[in-house]
């Protein structure tokens, strides 16, 4: 089913691609600590694409994982605008990873209940993980929304930035109605919900404004294969040591 | 290399981070907490070592990916150092001797013999 793989591809996408960003941190990261956690999410983020990559592969006849993930153009990736965007300063990469993974957490609690039994038992074995990630995002956007004015300046400015990018994790895939109709997933509009739902608490409680909700579709595209500028630097990148020698074992 | 390196990555571009004297005065850092990992429920939580942080709730998000990213764990605790109770170091002499108390050590009685003793006595009864 054509939908199903698209929608696979956009959560594995999302997932490689954020989990690379967020690894440009490693070694950079504000504290030793932070850049330890940091780090381990960013792999977290990568190897739940690859069991997802392993589902398409296994289930639905798509290409060996490393092939996927190092070997397709850019428009042939479904990933989101929000996770291409740059690191920039640690305040928009926190802000990132607190929308983006409550966003993940939502979906896979969502997808525990998914009438593809492989779907339903990932999901249930990666809920903990994004549990601890979504922990770690509230404690420190708390930490920083009640910090110094500089830190609640930048966390709202931050905030700012990124929520409306953030739209774009909720563009529907194609024909999303048959996974809703197969008991594959609640779809995309009703995940944007409760999205909303476990975000407005953390942020009133950060001291922090929730940004007025966007209903423009200015960051869709990404699902579709129309990506940001930021996404061709970051593949050529993260394909460097693949393209030497692509039939290399490892 | 000679190709244009527009990387965003900023290991590769590099950062212009400000040069002379460090700007953080002594005590200005984070204190430290002491982390102590439960492997099993039910077994005792033991002392892994120590970390930076402002406060108990980073402490405790710190404490899980820099000590139990590894091996089995499920639980933790995190305790601020300067709230553990300690013996001097100079007191170390208190302990000195307790390796020669052997009478405190279960093994040393050799109650083996009196617990056969009885058990040959309950099977000929």
């Amino acid at each position: 089913m054509q939908s199903l793989k698209d929608f696979l591809y956009t959560i594995a996408d999302d997932n490689l691609i954020l989990g690379h960003r967020n690894s440009e941190w490693t070694g950079l990261g504000p504290v030793l600590e932070e850049d330890i956690a940091f780090s381990s999410m960013a792999q977290d983020k990568v190897g739940l694409a690859y069991q997802l990559y392993q589902l398409l592969h296994t289930d639905m006849g798509e290409g060996h994982p490393d092939k996927v993930a190092f070997n397709r153009t850019e428009t042939q990736f479904k990933c989101c605008h929000l996770v291409e965007y740059p690191i920039g300063e640690y305040d928009f990469s926190l802000v990132r990873h607190f929308l983006f993974d409550h966003a993940a957490f939502a979906r896979f609690d969502m997808l525990t209940k998914s009438a593809y039994p492989a779907l339903a038992q990932l999901s249930v074995k990666v809920r903990g993980e994004l549990k601890y990630h979504v922990l770690h995002a509230d404690t420190w956007m708390k930490k920083l929304g009640k910090g110094t004015e500089e830190s609640k300046a930048r966390m709202q400015t931050a905030l700012n930035e990124a929520f409306p990018l953030a739209m774009g994790i909720f563009e529907p895939v194609d024909m999303e109605q048959e996974l809703i109709q197969h008991g594959y997933f609640e779809g995309e509009a009703v995940l944007k919900e409760r999205w909303l739902a476990s975000i407005a608490p953390v942020i009133e409680a950060a001291g922090l404004k929730l940004p007025e909700i966007v209903h423009d579709k200015t960051s869709y595209g990404g699902r579709k294969g129309y990506h940001t500028e930021y996404l061709a630097p970051l593949l050529k990148e993260m394909t460097e040591v693949f393209s030497i020698d692509p039939e290399a074992e490892w | 290399m000679s190709e244009e390196n527009n990387s965003l990555d900023p290991r590769i571009q590099r950062l212009d981070l400000p040069q002379g004297e460090s700007t953080v005065k002594p005590n200005e850092y984070w204190g430290t907490f002491e982390v102590f990992l439960q492997e099993k429920r039910g077994k005792h939580h033991q002392h892994v070592g120590s970390l930076h942080a402002p406060d108990q709730d980073m402490a405790l998000i710190f404490a899980k990916e820099q000590y139990g990213r590894r091996g089995r764990c499920v639980n933790m605790w995190v305790v601020k150092t300067t709230d553990i109770v300690a013996f001097q170091l100079e007191d170390e002499d208190m302990f000195a001797t307790t390796p020669d108390k052997t009478h405190r050590e279960a093994g040393i009685y050799k109650v083996r013999d009196r617990i056969q003793e009885y058990q040959e006595r309950q099977k000929n009864a």
